[in-house]
């Protein structure tokens, strides 16, 4: 596991989440390296997304869930999950895109443009600027720059999730989350999205929930297999599928499960 | 082979059984459904009919009179549009505000949900009963006196649970994904609503909003109850107008006596001269074209500004 150059970008510690009265996630440490792509695996309802989305502390914008733990963030050593952090803060560090598509029925400029918008960016110049920039760090940048003011709805689903990944890198996250990200998508849209994961793992920390395993094989540097809410086995993407060291991964890359 | 099968004449006798009862059923809707259009559609056509000669420009430029065929509804028209303004101005900020409090900010708890149910009742408290709230209140405790301003917050009572419900829904039919995209890029609860959430529901709120002051404009009850007059031959002071003691305020005409439509109305068919009968109907029938083009209006807007939300 220990490797040449691997810096530490956050840390679960003893992460356990409640949603009510339902552990929904149990004991979980990890490692995220800095400038990697870790790739959550396990069968549906193996806690996988409830992981992800505390790391932008999404789960504060319901009533009844609770957090105990930490996950450390670096290089400042903020735990994320302490009540003296505001969420807001977080998810200013920490970009997300989501399942399925999701524009706000704007114009392609006002999506990329939202985060710089609350963070109060009003100069025009300084908009355009960084609205190219990310579209460009999106791969959308050619097929939208001569409509950049019309909606965003009327982009392809494949366009809409790249539009979605330029507006969370438009703040310059330093840590990206994907939830499923192709799993709206048709093949040729999730190669697009694939690629561009690898492209930008470049510039921020990648952390991605998928339910393909060919995909997190394809995208990932490290995975991390989950089930019913615990960590089973976290290593090298290769090491992982190569030679599960844990029975249950095993099963569930062999396809005996799940 | 199994015993209670059945042969293929009893499958189709009981389809043609079925399919009768289909065919009745369809007949009765329809006859139902004309019995109910009918009655409308003589009713505007009774209205027009017995009001027709009084669809004159002079009509609707004319004050009350006591002869019948002078008299007009330029006080009642005016005096509507204005209470309607200060209605909508009252109940559009205050109705939107507590829709999204309730909706964003409050947390579900028993004080949210006995707030909830009240709201559905208010809607349901005739509205006589806040004319006799608005008495105590505005007309006297405030001092309002028998003013546009009285009739306009006590309509926008009156239509205040409408505007709250319908904002309601209508953020509750935008998708919970687009409060967390906005929320993931860093944006507060308010730079939520206040870009995404109040503009996505505004359709909604814009259509109850329309739907409310199409009931309050044909209200009756509460108006006579604040004490409306009945025959008035002035207009409200216009804006920095010459009166005779001096020049009028901006607002001065809020505070100014007035009568609405309904009233005016109530007071031609209740003179014992049946000419008035004639503009009772007219001025009915300029009601109804007034109610029925602000739900026009409602429909086109929430079809036009719809266009450009998808999610």
């Amino acid at each position: 596991m220990q490797n040449d150059n691997l810096t530490l970008k956050a840390e679960a510690r003893n992460l356990n989440f409640f949603y009510g009265d339902n552990k929904a996630l149990k004991g979980i440490n990890m490692p995220i390296y800095d400038k990697k792509v870790t790739a959550l695996i396990g069968p549906s309802g193996c806690g996988k997304s409830t992981y992800l989305r505390s790391f932008n502390r999404m789960h504060d914008l319901y009533p009844g869930n609770r957090y105990e733990g930490e996950i450390r963030f670096f290089p400042d050593n903020t735990n994320l999950l302490s009540p003296e952090v505001d969420p807001i803060e977080v998810r200013m560090r920490v970009g997300m895109v989501f399942q399925k598509p999701n524009p706000f029925p704007k114009s392609i400029y006002e999506n990329v443009a939202y985060g710089l918008r609350v963070r109060g960016e009003n100069n025009k110049r300084m908009l355009d600027d960084k609205v190219e920039y990310a579209l460009k760090g999106g791969a959308l940048w050619d097929e939208v720059k001569d409509r950049l003011h019309e909606l965003a709805s009327n982009l392809s689903g494949g366009q809409q999730q790249r539009l979605c990944i330029a507006r969370a890198l438009a703040t310059d996250p330093e840590l990206l989350l994907f939830d499923e990200p192709t799993s709206a998508l048709d093949p040729i849209a999730t190669g697009a999205i694939e690629e561009l994961v690898h492209e930008l793992k470049k510039r921020v920390t990648i952390l991605i929930v998928t339910h393909n395993m060919q995909q997190a094989a394809r995208v990932s540097d490290f995975t991390a297999y989950m089930y019913l809410g615990e960590l089973i086995e976290f290593g090298k993407t290769d090491e992982i599928f190569i030679k599960p060291q844990d029975k249950r991964t095993e099963d569930y890359i062999t396809g005996r499960m799940g | 082979m199994q015993q209670n099968a059945l042969t293929t004449e009893q499958i189709r006798a009981l389809i043609a059984r079925g399919k009768l009862k289909d065919t009745l059923f369809k007949a009765l809707g329809v006859l139902f459904l004309a019995i109910g259009l009918a009655v409308i559609l003589l009713l505007v056509i009774d209205m027009v009919e017995k009001g027709s000669e009084r669809f004159t420009v002079d009509f609707f430029l004319n004050f009350a009179s006591r002869r019948a065929a002078q008299a007009g509804i330029l006080s009642a028209w005016v005096g509507s549009l204005l209470v309607m303004l200060v209605t909508a101005v009252a109940a559009v900020p205050i109705g939107v505000a507590a829709g999204l409090y309730l909706e964003e900010y409050a947390k579900r708890n028993w004080i949210t949900e006995i707030i909830e149910i009240n709201i559905t009742n208010l809607a349901a408290v005739p509205s006589i009963v806040y004319g006799l709230l608005a008495l105590g209140i505005f007309v006297y405790q405030f001092g309002f006196g028998q003013s546009i301003l009285s009739a306009g917050l006590t309509l926008a009572l009156l239509i205040l649970p409408i505007v709250i419900v319908s904002t309601r829904e209508a953020i509750r039919a935008i998708p919970a994904m687009i409060r967390e995209a906005s929320m993931g890029c860093g944006a507060t609860r308010w730079q939520t609503c206040r870009y995404h959430i109040i503009p996505y529901a505004m359709p909604g709120i814009l259509t109850g909003v329309i739907i409310g002051l199409a009931r309050a404009i044909g209200e009756t009850a509460p108006i006579i109850t604040i004490g409306a007059l009945t025959f008035i031959a002035f207009l409200p002071p216009a804006p920095f107008a010459e009166t005779g003691e001096g020049v009028a305020g901006l607002f001065d005409w809020v505070m100014s006596p007035f009568t609405v439509m309904p009233i005016q109305i109530f007071n031609w068919t209740s003179r014992p001269d049946p000419a008035f009968e004639v503009n009772a109907a007219a001025a009915g029938f300029v009601l109804m074209v007034m109610v029925l083009t602000m739900n026009g209006v409602a429909i086109w807007l929430r079809y036009k500004m719809r266009k450009n939300i998808k999610w």
